[in-house]
C-alpha cells in the first residue's frame, strides 16, 4: 500500500480516537475541566501520542525476539532504549540516594529535584570521576598499542560477534583499546572545555560588565569590536586561527593545545560579552547601583559586589550552554584534524578515526558502534549540562517570585 | 434592582512554597445591575484577586477552592471555558492599574478596542471604529476622531487610562472590574479619570466594582464599599454610612490616617546660613531643557517639600544635587560653600554629608545583599569600622527605625514588606550621618498607615538627629504632614514657595490652587460639587493647558 494512504489512514484514526477520548472521559468525569475544556488538537495530540508508544513497545518487542539476521535491523533502536531505562533507573536510584544520605539542606535540594536533573548531575558526576581518576581506571595506556592483540576487534566482547573479553568496548584500527581511551578523553575533551568555557567568561564576562557600567566610547568600541568578531562564522574563523597557530606551535603539540584554548575562548568571550552587558546593563539603571554611586564607590566594588551577585542565574545558565558549544566546537576541530592532536585521546578525532565503520551499519551493527561510542559520550554529556542548567534556571526563577 | 452577581462563600487559595495558603477566607459579595461598589484595603489585602475572582478567573498559581460565583444565573466556576469566553469581554470587561502595561505596544489602539466587539459579533468592525470614536469623545478625550490610530507610546498615561476604559465599554458590558485605575496618575490627572469613568457608568448603567486603596477616590466612584483586611472582610455599607460612622476599629483607622501632622516650626531665622542652598541652575538631558533657573533653600532641621506632577522636573532638581546630572548654569552650596557640580569630582565627605532615600525600595536595596551587608556598607565605607564595631553600629541603626536586630540582621529583602524595606533605605542613608536626605517620593508606593509609620520615623529622626530633608513628592496630604515649607513646580520652574501655612491658606497661584482642588476629598459629593462650580473644562489636564 502507498505510504501516504497509511499516513492518511492514521491520521483520520488518530483524529477520530482523539474525539472518542474526549468525549469518554468527559461522560465517565462528569465534565470534569480537563476533558471539558480539552481542544481537538490537544485529543489528536493524545491518541498520535499513543500510536507511537505503541509502535515504540512493539519494536522494542521484536527487537528482542527476533532471529540473528532480521534483528539487526532494530540493534540501534534497542541500545538507545536499553540505554535509557537503564539511566532512568539510575537516576532514580541517585536520587533515592541523595534522599537519604548527606545534611539536611542537600537531602531537601534531592527531594525537590526531578529526574532529569538527577540524571543530568549523576552523569557529569561519572563524567568527573573518569576524567580525574583516568589514569587508576584505563585499563591501557592511551597511546598504548597492544602487543598481541589484533586491530578492530568488535565491541561487546563475544568472540563469536568478533569480539574478545579482555577489550570489552574493542580496539581502534592500530589495536588501541577504546575503552582506555574513551576514558582518557573525558580527562582531555572535558578538561579542556572546562578551562577554555572559564576562560571565556572571566574575558567575555570582565568586558561586557565594564561595558554596561562605563557606557560612552568604551561601550562603543567594545562593542563594535565585538560585532565585528561575532560577524565571522565561528567555526570557520577558529580553523582559520587554529591552522595559522599551527604553523606557530610548530611540532609541539602542547603548545598548539593552549593556542586552541586561547582561541576558542577568545571567539566565545564575544557571546558572554553579549550576554554580560545585556544583563549588566538592566542592572546599572537599578536604584541601589546609583545609591553605590553616589556612596563614592569604585569600579571594582561596583561591578563584582553590586553587579556580579545579580548576574549570576543568567550567567551560570549560560555558562552551561556555552560549555557544552566549547566541547562540540573542540570535538569537531579535533575530527577536522586541528584540533586535541594524537596521540592524545579526543572524542572528536575518535569519531572521525573510527569513521569509516558506520558503513558497517547494515549488517555488523556491533562493528559500525565503535565511531558512535564516542559519539555517546558527547551527546550524553551534552544533554546531561542542558538539563541541569534548565533545572538551576528553573530554580532560580522560582526564587524570584 | 435585580441581583447581577452574587458570590458565596469564596476561598481563594494561592500557590506558594509546595503549599496551599489562603488569600480569601470566605468571602460574600453582591452586586445589584446598575450599582458601583468600593472594594478597599492595603495591599495584600486580596482586593484584585477577589475582583478577578468575580470574573470566574485567578491568576496562575492561584485556585478558588471553595464557594459559587454566579453571574446573571451563570455559574462562572462551573462553567465550560467556551462559554466563558463568550462571557468574558463581551458582558464582563476588566480595566488593569497600569493602562500603558496592559495595551500591547505593537498594535494602534482603536485596533486592540475592536477586537473584542468583532470577535464577539457585536459589531461590524467599521461600526465598532465609529462606536470608539464616539466613546473617546464621551470620555473627553482630546482629538476623539485621531486618538485612537496612535500606538499606545504615543498617548499619555491618563488619556490611555480613558481609551482602556473605553475598550472596556466596548461591547456594553453588564460588569466592569476597575483595578486601581487611577493609582498611577497626577492628581490633575487622576480627577479627570474619575469624572469620566463615573459619567460612562451612569450613562449606560453599567455595574462595575471598583478596587482602590484610596478612601477618597472610592467614596466618589462607590454606592457601597467593602473594606478588606488579608482576605477578611471588615465591613461593608453604603457609602454615605460608612464615611460617616464606620463601625469597626480597622476602618477607623483608615479613616484617620489622613490625620497626621506636625506642628509648625519657628521661623529660621534669616541670617542663618541655609544646609543647602539651590541657586538659579538650569539643566536638561541632551537638548531638551528641564529646569529652568531653578532656586531654593534648606534650613537645618528642615522639610523642603517639592511638589509638581511627574514631568515637571522635580526628581531632575534632587539628580543636580547629587551630581548624578551637573547642572548646566547655577550653584550649589552645601553649608555656604559651593559643591563640585559632579558626584565623581566630590570629596567622600562631601558625598557623605548628602544621602539619599528612594521611591522604590525593591530597586533601591540589592537584592543579593543581606540587611546586615546594606547597611555595613556605608558603616564600613565611611566610618571605617569592621567586624564587631560594625556590627554594633548596625544594630543600633536597626533599632533607630524600630526593627529588632536579632530577627532583620541576615535576611535578604525579599524576605521584607515594602514598609520595612523603605526602613532600611532610611537606615542606609542614616549610617552615613549625614545632615542632609533627598526623599524621593518615598511613600507614594506604599498603603496608607504604612506610609504614615514612615512619615512618623522620619520627623522623629529630623527631631533627634537636626536632619534637613528635601522632600519630593505628588501627594499634598503628605505635604501637609511633614513639610515646614513647600516649593511648587511645573514645567521646570518654581511657581511658587513659602512657608507650609503661607502655601495653604489663599491667595495662591493658579497652578497650586489646582493642585489644592484636585486632592479627593472624604466627602462623597466632592467631585460632583467640584464639577458643577468649575465645569468639565477646568479641571484636570484641559485646566493645566490653558495656564500655558
Amino acid at each position: 500500500m502507498n505510504i501516504w494512504v497509511i499516513f492518511l489512514i492514521v491520521f483520520v484514526a488518530c483524529f477520530v480516537a482523539g474525539w472518542v477520548f474526549r468525549f469518554a472521559g468527559e461522560k465517565i468525569t462528569e465534565g470534569k475541566p480537563f476533558f471539558r475544556d480539552m481542544s481537538m488538537g490537544v485529543a489528536f495530540g493524545y491518541a498520535l501520542g499513543l500510536v507511537v508508544l505503541v509502535w515504540v513497545v512493539w519494536s522494542y518487542y521484536l527487537s528482542r525476539t527476533l532471529p540473528a539476521p532480521e534483528v539487526n535491523k532494530y540493534f540501534f533502536f534497542r541500545m538507545a532504549i536499553d540505554g535509557f531505562i537503564l539511566f532512568s533507573i539510575a537516576a532514580w536510584l541517585f536520587r533515592l540516594l541523595g534522599r537519604i544520605v548527606g545534611t539536611q539542606a542537600t537531602k531537601k535540594l534531592f527531594r525537590q529535584m526531578p529526574l532529569t536533573a538527577s540524571f543530568g548531575l549523576m552523569t557529569i558526576l561519572i563524567y568527573a570521576v573518569l576524567a580525574i581518576f583516568a589514569g587508576l581506571l584505563a585499563p591501557y595506556g592511551q597511546e598504548q598499542i597492544i602487543q598481541g592483540a589484533a586491530a578492530n576487534i568488535a565491541p561487546g566482547g563475544d568472540p563469536a560477534m568478533g569480539g574478545n573479553p579482555a577489550f570489552p568496548l574493542g580496539t581502534d584500527q592500530i589495536g588501541r583499546d577504546i575503552l582506555s581511551r574513551l576514558i582518557y578523553g573525558a580527562q582531555n575533551t572535558v578538561g579542556i572545555a572546562f578551562v577554555t568555557t572559564c576562560l571565556a567568561f572571566v574575558l567575555g564576562g570582565t568586558l561586557g560588565f565594564l561595558a554596561a557600567t562605563l557606557g560612552g566610547w568604551l561601550d562603543q568600541v567594545l562593542s563594535r569590536a565585538i560585532d565585528v568578531l561575532m560577524a565571522i562564522p565561528s567555526l570557520i574563523f577558529a580553523l582559520l586561527l587554529m591552522t595559522i597557530a599551527s604553523a606557530w606551535a610548530g611540532s609541539q603539540g602542547g603548545m598548539l593545545t593552549a593556542y586552541m584554548v586561547i582561541i576558542i575562548a577568545v571567539i566565545d568571550s564575544t557571546r558572554v560579552f553579549r550576554l554580560a552587558r545585556a544583563v549588566g546593563a538592566n542592572i546599572v539603571v537599578m536604584d541601589y547601583i546609583e545609591a553605590a554611586k553616589l556612596r563614592g564607590e569604585g569600579l571594582f566594588y561596583l561591578i563584582f559586589q553590586e553587579i556580579l551577585p545579580n548576574a549570576l542565574s543568567p550567567l551560570l545558565a549560560e555558562f552551561g550552554l556555552r560549555f557544552c558549544f566549547v566541547f562540540l566546537t573542540i570535538a569537531s576541530l579535533s575530527f577536522l584534524g586541528v584540533g586535541i592532536q594524537p596521540p592524545l585521546a579526543d572524542w572528536g578525532t575518535m569519531v572521525r578515526d573510527l569513521a569509516q565503520f558506520i558503513n558497517f551499519a547494515a549488517f555488523a551493527p556491533r562493528v559500525a558502534s565503535a565511531p558512535l561510542l564516542a559519539a555517546g559520550a558527547i551527546a550524553l554529556l551534552t544533554v546531561a549540562v542542558n538539563f541541569v542548567v534548565d533545572w538551576m534556571l528553573q530554580r532560580s526563577s522560582g526564587l524570584k517570585e | 434592582m435585580s441581583r447581577l452577581l452574587t458570590m458565596k462563600n469564596v476561598w481563594i487559595e494561592g500557590r506558594s512554597d509546595e503549599t496551599w495558603t489562603p488569600i480569601i477566607n470566605g468571602i460574600d459579595l453582591h452586586l445589584d445591575k446598575g450599582e458601583v461598589l468600593g472594594l478597599i484595603g492595603e495591599s495584600g489585602a486580596g482586593k484584585s484577586t477577589m475582583g478577578l475572582a468575580a470574573m470566574g478567573f485567578c491568576r496562575d498559581g492561584v485556585r478558588i477552592s471553595k464557594g459559587s460565583v454566579y453571574f446573571d444565573g451563570i455559574d462562572l466556576l462551573k462553567a465550560s471555558a467556551a462559554k466563558k469566553r463568550s462571557l468574558l469581554g463581551k458582558r464582563i470587561a476588566y480595566v488593569a492599574q497600569s493602562a500603558a502595561a496592559s495595551f500591547n505596544p505593537a498594535h494602534r489602539i482603536i485596533d486592540q478596542h475592536t477586537e473584542g466587539p468583532v470577535q464577539h459579533s457585536v459589531m461590524s468592525r467599521a461600526q465598532s471604529e465609529q462606536d470608539a470614536i464616539e466613546l473617546y469623545a464621551k470620555l473627553r478625550l482630546p482629538d476623539p476622531e485621531q486618538i485612537g490610530f496612535r500606538y499606545p507610546h504615543q498617548v499619555s498615561g491618563g488619556q490611555l487610562q480613558r481609551a482602556m476604559t473605553a475598550m472596556a465599554m466596548s461591547c456594553r458590558p453588564d460588569l466592569i472590574i476597575f483595578d486601581e485605575p487611577t493609582t498611577a496618575l497626577d492628581v490633575t490627572t487622576q480627577i479627570e479619570v474619575l469624572a469620566s469613568i463615573r459619567d460612562i457608568v451612569d450613562q449606560f448603567g453599567t455595574s462595575a466594582i471598583y478596587i482602590t486603596h484610596d478612601l477618597a477616590v472610592v467614596a466618589q466612584m462607590a454606592d457601597r464599599i467593602k473594606v478588606l483586611l488579608k482576605g477578611d472582610e471588615v465591613e461593608t455599607n453604603d457609602t454615605r454610612a460608612m464615611l460617616s460612622h464606620p463601625k469597626e476599629e480597622y476602618t477607623r483607622s483608615l479613616w484617620a490616617v489622613r490625620h497626621f501632622k506636625r506642628p509648625a516650626k519657628p521661623a529660621v531665622h534669616t541670617s542663618a546660613t541655609p544646609v543647602v542652598s539651590v541657586q538659579a541652575i538650569s539643566a536638561g538631558y541632551a537638548k531638551v531643557d528641564v529646569l529652568h533657573e531653578v532656586s531654593f533653600d534648606i534650613h537645618e532641621g528642615r522639610t523642603v517639600a517639592v511638589v509638581g506632577e511627574s514631568g515637571s522636573g522635580k526628581s531632575t532638581v534632587a539628580r543636580c544635587i547629587t551630581g548624578l546630572l551637573p547642572p548646566r548654569e547655577g550653584v550649589i552650596e552645601f553649608d555656604g560653600i559651593a559643591l563640585p557640580l559632579d558626584y565623581r569630582k566630590r570629596t567622600k565627605d562631601q558625598l557623605r554629608q548628602a544621602q539619599m532615600i528612594y521611591q522604590m525600595a525593591d530597586t533601591a536595596l540589592n537584592p543579593q545583599k543581606t540587611i546586615g551587608e546594606i547597611i555595613g556598607r556605608p558603616v564600613e565605607f565611611y566610618m571605617g569600622l569592621k567586624g564587631r564595631d560594625k556590627r554594633r553600629r548596625v544594630e543600633e541603626l536597626l533599632d533607630e527605625i524600630e526593627l529588632p536586630a536579632d530577627q532583620y540582621f541576615d535576611r535578604l529583602p525579599s524576605e521584607l514588606s515594602g514598609g520595612q524595606k523603605q526602613r532600611i533605605g532610611i537606615a542606609r542613608a542614616l549610617a552615613a550621618e549625614p545632615r542632609f536626605i533627598i526623599c524621593d517620593e518615598v511613600t507614594s508606593a506604599l498603603d496608607q498607615l504604612v506610609a504614615e509609620g514612615i512619615l512618623k520615623l522620619l520627623a522623629r529622626l529630623q527631631d533627634e538627629l537636626h536632619l534637613s530633608y528635601m522632600f519630593i513628592t505628588h501627594d499634598l496630604a503628605t505635604v501637609r504632614s511633614i513639610a515646614d515649607e513647600v516649593v511648587v513646580m511645573k514645567d521646570g520652574k518654581v511657581v511658587e514657595q513659602g512657608s507650609k501655612t503661607e502655601m495653604f491658606s489663599p491667595p495662591h497661584h493658579p497652578y497650586t490652587d489646582l493642585l489644592l482642588s484636585s486632592v479627593p476629598e472624604m466627602d462623597p459629593d466632592w467631585l460632583s460639587n467640584l464639577l458643577a462650580e468649575r465645569g468639565v473644562e477646568n479641571i484636570g489636564d484641559a485646566a493645566v493647558k490653558k495656564m500655558k
